[in-house]
């Protein structure tokens, strides 16, 4: 399939989203789009699959033009979409999520997912997908869920293939499966539009890449571009945000983490015997891929999980069984990693947002009664200080964009004086001005001799941070490695090999090709 | 949530502590109380009435013996589900209905043991109950239509009361039982159609809309009632729904009398659990209902209009909760009066939750209520010490112990409550 | 003023204080049409509609107005009366039927505000009747100390049942929605026990009524005989001013608001998320509580079945009206009050039935939820550049009900 998009402009309100973008996929190839998250990339694949209705410019599919008014148009012109959040329904099995809106029936709206079934077995065979059509979708690793969404896409003879920001939630290992199937897919004539904001990958598979920033397109490369250019393009200025920072060894241990296990409620361990030694003035990176612990281990630190064994001592003193009050007073610092869920209350205003962790001590209250006067004065300062782009502190915190909104958890947490720091995912989804402040503010905190944790599934940011990584695979450390430490080594731990293992491999590795260096970027980017 | 984990254990299927405690206090309750408290002496049930063609003997229990036996049943059972749990197996469907039966039976054969009267028409107890169970059946069916589809509907009660209104209206006006039944169908769609509005279209919150409807219904039906029924006597006599006794079938002893001596609405009922649970669960229209219940963004993204499914859905769950309200004026009274339904909305919602939003599991759950209202009244009549206030509370107790335990365990449709924004 | 600035119509377009005037106007004009459809007179005038019309119009129109005139009389002021005790009357009248429903509808809105969506007021109302009752006739006290006792009984009561909800809530995550349908039921009929019992039964008496509680147990009267207006309302108005602050000022009532709004962020900035949503609970019941307390020892003197008459029902009503906000309640439960009071009037003047007031309110706050639909009906269009509204984050939602998921 041969598509055109033509002038596409989508404005929600005031705000335009995609600005009359121009774009050409042929038959059989790799489309890249190029940018930063926010950059209007998922609302183009929005509006090209049905879900909006463009505000002006049309869609041509092999010459004709198309009018979708919803998914079901879209993908009875033969487009096909794998959602960066996948769509599927947990509860149900493959093979009912696949037949889902496509169902085959034996007449009077009965179901025959029996017909459903093979194809699934078909379309899993002809890939070497290895998918149980009969299994629970929630019972799935999220690789394996991918790939119910591209049989989704298979199934209903998608000739056009959305794949948005589809590494995201994969290892390194299943990352290269999927670059597999998608040259199987472009060989067997499927055409694809890739959606990232990551280099490397966008370099590998891509035939032809198309940058798009704050809804424009601002240019279009060849695979074969130089990646510090790329990323120039995708940013908008020359890129050359490493932040020529020192490496620390740190002084004493702060944070001794031992045999620290947290059991779900199902019974599964998460976390299992974790040991850690975190130093003062030192960054700790945590690295892996999502889901493999991280978040329990935060969790744990911060009093917030059930079912938990081990020993958390913090200058000595055990936190483990301890409030969450309790640990938030003992002077620990914690940006979560979902800032809406977990880091702001959205209907609270700036300024409630910014007490949050110290709503009931003095001088924020006294004897259970706050004093509005401090609350102002207090918001008024932040606002300042961490440059938070609004028009008044009695906005609410949900009006708030992404980067903006960690400034305010970030300003909250660094509004007294802390024994240790914690950020999970500290710049997901924020732009790359927050970004490079927010790292500064990280490094300042640690150069205050403070303690300092960094979880990250982007590897360029546990580089970028860590004076040590650890790399959690399974709920287990798979080893504790030097910041400077290769991606290659970090990418085998991150799928399940021990620090010597994956160091023993890369080397082999590296004798057989010459290495290529990479520019630093800072994380979110490359 | 580390899938990749759980997956690798299978421990998905484990059942909640919750649960098990449920199980262990049941089976305590029935030690003591069966056994350790057993009033004594014998219970007595009469299987038939004076005018059946067969007539069968008194059927009478020793209560200790029986209170004993079932004591013992219990905590095997309670045993079954802790060796289950132990083992990380998937408990049977069945374990938890026969040892909620067990309960239920060792309830009544101590109820009746300490009773006066020297027997208890089994026959009377079980009609009863069907009786009482009925308006709350039609209301549960009509809520797990509203919920599968992502729309909770707290307006169970206002679209019963507005059934009973609108069935004794077109009943009268129409002098046909078929006209009457229309019209509550009618009346409850009318319901629906101003949750679907405010709920669906301005996104207000489904249970303000909700508990607010039902206010306004409750207003709506007592002023209708005060002058259009109070100045024409004649708009509030519908006709009445007759009995239908299949020849043969209902000469079977208990059975016969039970189940195939009934209204029009009666049959309709069990045919309408079945095809709920079918439809739901066998059919394109129930896949996409409950996709849209539990992923309505996923529904969405393959071509599924998801406010058209959750409108169709809340209108056709309002039909069948107003026919059920067409039963108070067409057969247990023949008139209606102000706030007639009182309450059994709010039972059928229960009844719904603690059916685990499954058609079939509403029916049993819309039975136990009904069995456990209909207790009381006979067991008042019987004169036995429990107060009657207790029993009538025994449902609700019931309930709380249920959503406390039970169904904890158990999920409601994810989108259940949350409007559907594109985006 | 430069073309940017709103001219002073839009802004009162825009403004939501217009739109719950004007939802109220709607309401009052769907219930004109009702009680002029049913009336007598304006039926038999429709038989001849076509040779004189406005027959059928001034009918209705008398019919409407003379039912919405009674209820003024009833409420505000009755201008017919022929002593100004009996003019001023109604408005006390107002104020009483309101004092029990301002508490309660505080409770309701302190748990909104929690996210808990109370329907349990009824239930902790009765609670508190009956401890207010029993501790009303048993002892034998000096007035303000024996008053003293009796509202915290009350309080206690209702805290009690109200707290259960939130300790079962936060322990177990069943649906307080449920918990609290169910609890009003088992509140009614251990009321209707206890009624039956010499705990609370009048002795010699085989009617389910408690003893009258001695004059000491009562709200003095605070403006002398004539009126039934007593000391409680000052009460509630003192409750409301208490949970102004706790709302507002407090820190008990920021982790309230913590806790609703987002309960995950609550819980990660170190608010104990189950202590806060049991304390809401008994909070809430505790001011249900109250209101029992109001029509025992206020105006009833003694405790029957049908003591919580429907005001833990119209609690939700005004709560959600006054928009889970103290002063927002306070006016909302005058308004309510003034229904009871002009409902029951205007149904003795005029024959129509009182249930017309239920249909009123519910559609004042069917409409207050609604504002598009109010702007629609009076033409007054869309809102320009409003953010999409969040889920679950209407205007009438104070808190995000329906409990975590």
């Amino acid at each position: 399939m041969k598509l055109e998009l033509k002038g596409i402009t989508k404005a929600f309100g005031g705000f335009v989203a995609n600005d009359s973008i121009d774009l050409v996929v042929d038959e059989g190839k790799v489309h890249t789009l190029l940018g930063e998250n926010g950059a209007g990339k998922s609302t183009l694949m929005n509006v090209l699959y049905g879900l909006y209705e463009p505000t002006e410019g049309e869609i041509l599919v092999d010459g004709k033009p198309v009018h979708f008014r919803g998914p079901g148009d879209a993908m009875a012109a033969g487009i096909g979409m794998v959602h960066q959040h996948f769509m599927l329904v947990p509860v149900f099995t493959v093979a009912e999520n696949v037949a889902l809106g496509d169902e085959r029936t034996k007449g009077a709206g009965i179901l025959d997912l029996e017909k459903t079934r093979k194809a699934i077995r078909e379309i899993s065979d002809q890939y070497g997908f290895h998918v149980d059509p009969d299994a629970l979708v929630e019972d799935l690793p999220v690789g394996v869920q991918q790939r119910v969404e591209i049989i989704k896409a298979l199934v209903r003879k998608a000739d056009l293939l959305i794949l948005d920001e589809p590494t995201a939630v994969l290892t390194p290992k299943e990352t290269d499966e999927l670059m597999d199937i998608i040259r199987q897919l472009k060989g067997d004539g499927t055409s694809i539009i890739f959606i990232s904001h990551k280099l490397r990958e966008v370099k590998a598979i891509s035939d032809e890449i198309t940058v798009i920033r704050r809804g424009k397109v601002v240019g279009t490369a060849d695979p074969s571009a130089d990646a510090m250019e790329l990323a120039s393009l995708m940013v908008g200025r020359s890129v050359d945000l490493s932040l020529g920072r020192q490496h620390s060894d740190g002084t004493d241990v702060a944070l001794e983490i031992r045999d620290l296990t947290v059991i779900d409620s199902l019974g599964v361990p998460t976390l299992d015997h974790v040991s850690l030694d975190v130093r003062k003035g030192e960054i700790l990176a945590v690295a892996g891929v999502q889901g493999n612990g991280q978040t329990e281990l935060v969790e744990a630190v911060m009093g917030l999980t059930d079912h938990t064994t081990g020993s958390i001592r913090l200058d000595g003193v055990e936190l483990l069984g301890r409030s969450t009050k309790q640990i938030v007073n003992s002077g620990v610092g914690y940006v979560p990693e979902d800032r809406s869920t977990d880091g702001v209350i959205g209907d609270f205003t700036i300024a409630d947002n910014l007490i949050l962790n110290r709503y009931d001590r003095h001088p924020v209250a006294r004897g259970g009664s706050l004093q509005p006067a401090f609350i102002a004065e207090n918001a008024e300062a932040k606002i300042g200080e961490f440059d938070i782009r609004t028009q008044s502190a009695l906005h609410t915190a949900s009006q708030l964009s992404g980067g903006n909104q960690q400034k305010v958890v970030l300003a909250r947490e660094f509004s007294r004086e802390l024994n240790l720091f914690i950020a999970s995912q500290p710049t997901r989804g924020v732009d790359v001005g927050s970004i490079e402040f927010l790292h500064r503010r990280i490094l300042a905190e640690r150069d205050k001799d403070v303690p300092v944790i960094v979880v990250s599934t982007e590897l360029d940011e546990v580089a970028e941070l860590g004076d040590r990584i650890a790399v959690l695979f399974h709920g287990k450390v798979m080893g504790i490695v030097p910041g400077n430490t290769s991606r290659d080594v970090l990418g085998l731990m991150m799928a399940g090999s021990t620090a010597e293992e994956a160091l023993a491999e890369a080397d082999a590795a590296r004798l057989a090709t010459t290495e290529n260096d990479e520019p630093q970027l800072p994380g979110g980017i490359a | 949530m580390s899938t990749a984990t759980a997956s690798a254990t299978g421990a998905v299927h484990v059942m909640n502590k919750r649960a098990l405690t449920l199980y262990g206090l049941g089976a305590a309750v029935g030690l003591v109380l069966f056994g350790f408290l057993s009033p004594g002496g014998t219970a007595s049930f009469r299987l038939s009435s004076s005018g059946d063609a067969i007539q069968l003997p008194l059927l009478t229990v020793p209560v200790a013996a029986a209170g004993w036996i079932i004591a013992v049943l219990l905590i095997a059972g309670a045993a079954y589900a802790f060796w289950s749990e132990k083992s990380a197996r998937r408990l049977a469907g069945w374990v938890p209905a026969v040892f909620a039966l067990l309960f239920v039976i060792g309830i009544l054969i101590w109820l009746v043991g300490s009773s006066r009267a020297s027997a208890i028409s089994l026959l009377s107890l079980l009609t009863g109950s069907l009786a009482l169970a009925l308006p709350m059946v039609y209301g549960s069916l009509g809520g797990v239509l509203a919920e599968r589809s992502g729309v909770v509907n707290i307006a169970i009660e206002g679209q019963l009361l507005l059934g009973a209104f609108a069935a004794a209206l077109g009943g009268s006006l129409s002098g046909s039982v078929v006209g009457a039944m229309v019209s509550a169908a009618i009346g409850g769609v009318a319901v629906s159609s101003l949750l679907t509005l405010f709920a669906v279209k301005y996104r207000v919150n489904q249970i303000i809309v909700g508990v607010v409807l039902n206010v306004f219904v409750s207003g709506l039906t007592g002023f209708l009632f005060g002058t259009l029924f109070s100045n024409n006597s004649g708009l509030n006599s519908p006709p009445r729904l007759p009995s239908v006794a299949i020849p043969g079938l209902s000469e079977i002893p208990i059975l016969g009398p039970l189940l195939f001596d009934q209204t029009a609405l009666g049959y309709l009922m069990f045919v309408a659990v079945g095809v709920l649970w079918f439809g739901l669960y066998k059919t394109r229209w129930g896949l996409r209902v409950r996709a849209v219940g539990e992923h309505p963004k996923a529904a969405d993204t393959v071509g599924i209009n998801v406010n058209r499914t959750r409108v169709l859905n809340v209108l056709l769950g309002g039909a069948v909760a107003g026919l059920g309200g067409s039963f108070y004026t067409l057969v247990s009274v023949s008139q209606f009066s102000r706030d007639m339904t009182a309450g059994t909305g709010f039972i059928a919602l229960a009844a719904l939750i603690f059916g685990r939003w499954n058609p079939i599991g509403a029916f049993f759950a819309s039975l136990l209520f009904g069995f456990a209202t209909n207790l009381q009244y006979v067991l008042s009549q019987a004169g036995t010490d429990v107060p009657s206030q207790f029993l009538a509370m025994l449902p609700y107790v019931i309930t709380i112990f249920a959503v406390a335990g039970l169904v904890g365990a158990s999920r409601a449709p994810a989108a259940s409550g949350q409007p559907y924004v594109k985006g | 003023m430069s073309p940017e600035t709103p001219s002073f119509i839009d802004r009162l377009r825009a403004s939501g204080a217009v739109v719950s005037v004007l939802a109220i106007v709607a309401a009052f004009i769907v219930g004109g049409i009702l009680i002029a459809a049913t009336d007598e007179k304006t039926t038999s005038a429709t038989t001849y509609f076509f040779a004189r019309p406005l027959d059928t119009l001034a009918a209705a129109w008398n019919a409407a107005a003379n039912s919405y005139a009674a209820m003024f009389r009833g409420a505000v002021f009755n201008y017919d009366a022929s002593t100004f005790t009996a003019m001023i009357k109604p408005l006390t009248e107002t104020l009483t039927y309101a004092t029990p429903l301002l508490t309660a509808s505080l409770g309701v809105a302190v748990a909104f505000r929690a996210g808990l969506f109370n329907i349990g007021a009824q239930g902790q109302l009765i609670l508190g009747a009956m401890f207010a009752t029993w501790i009303g006739f048993t002892l034998d006290l000096a007035w303000p100390v024996h008053l003293l006792l009796v509202i915290l009984g009350s309080i206690l009561g209702g805290a009690l049942w109200g707290g259960l909800v939130g300790w079962i809530k936060a322990r177990t995550g069943a649906h307080e929605v449920i918990l609290t349908i169910m609890l009003n039921y088992v509140a009614l009929n251990l009321l209707a026990y206890l009624l039956n019992t010499p705990v609370l039964q009048r002795p010699g008496s085989t009617n389910p009524v408690s003893p009258q509680v001695n004059g000491s147990a009562m709200y003095p009267e605070l403006l002398g005989d004539e009126f039934r207006l007593h000391l409680g309302f000052l009460v509630a108005v003192a409750a409301t001013a208490l949970v102004w602050w706790l709302m507002n000022r407090s820190t008990l009532g920021f982790e309230i608001k913590a806790v609703g709004s987002n309960r995950h962020a609550a819980r990660t900035a170190g608010i104990n998320t189950f202590k806060v949503t049991v304390l809401a609970m008994v909070i809430a019941g505790a001011l249900a509580g109250m209101a029992g307390a109001a029509q025992v020892n206020g105006t009833e003197r003694f405790l029957t079945e049908s003591v919580a008459a429907s005001i833990g029902f119209d609690a939700i009503t005004v709560a959600l009206l006054g928009r889970s906000n103290p002063i927002g309640v306070f006016f909302a439960a005058l308004l309510f009050g003034a229904f009871r009071a002009g409902g029951v009037t205007m149904q003795v003047a005029t024959g129509t039935p009182i249930d017309i007031v239920l249909v009123v309110q519910s559609l004042i706050v069917l409409f207050i939820a609604a504002p598009p639909l109010v702007r629609s009906i009076f033409g007054l269009g869309q809102r320009k550049k409003r953010k999409p509204r969040t889920p679950g984050r209407d205007a009438a939602v104070a808190a995000t009900a329906g409990g975590d998921k």
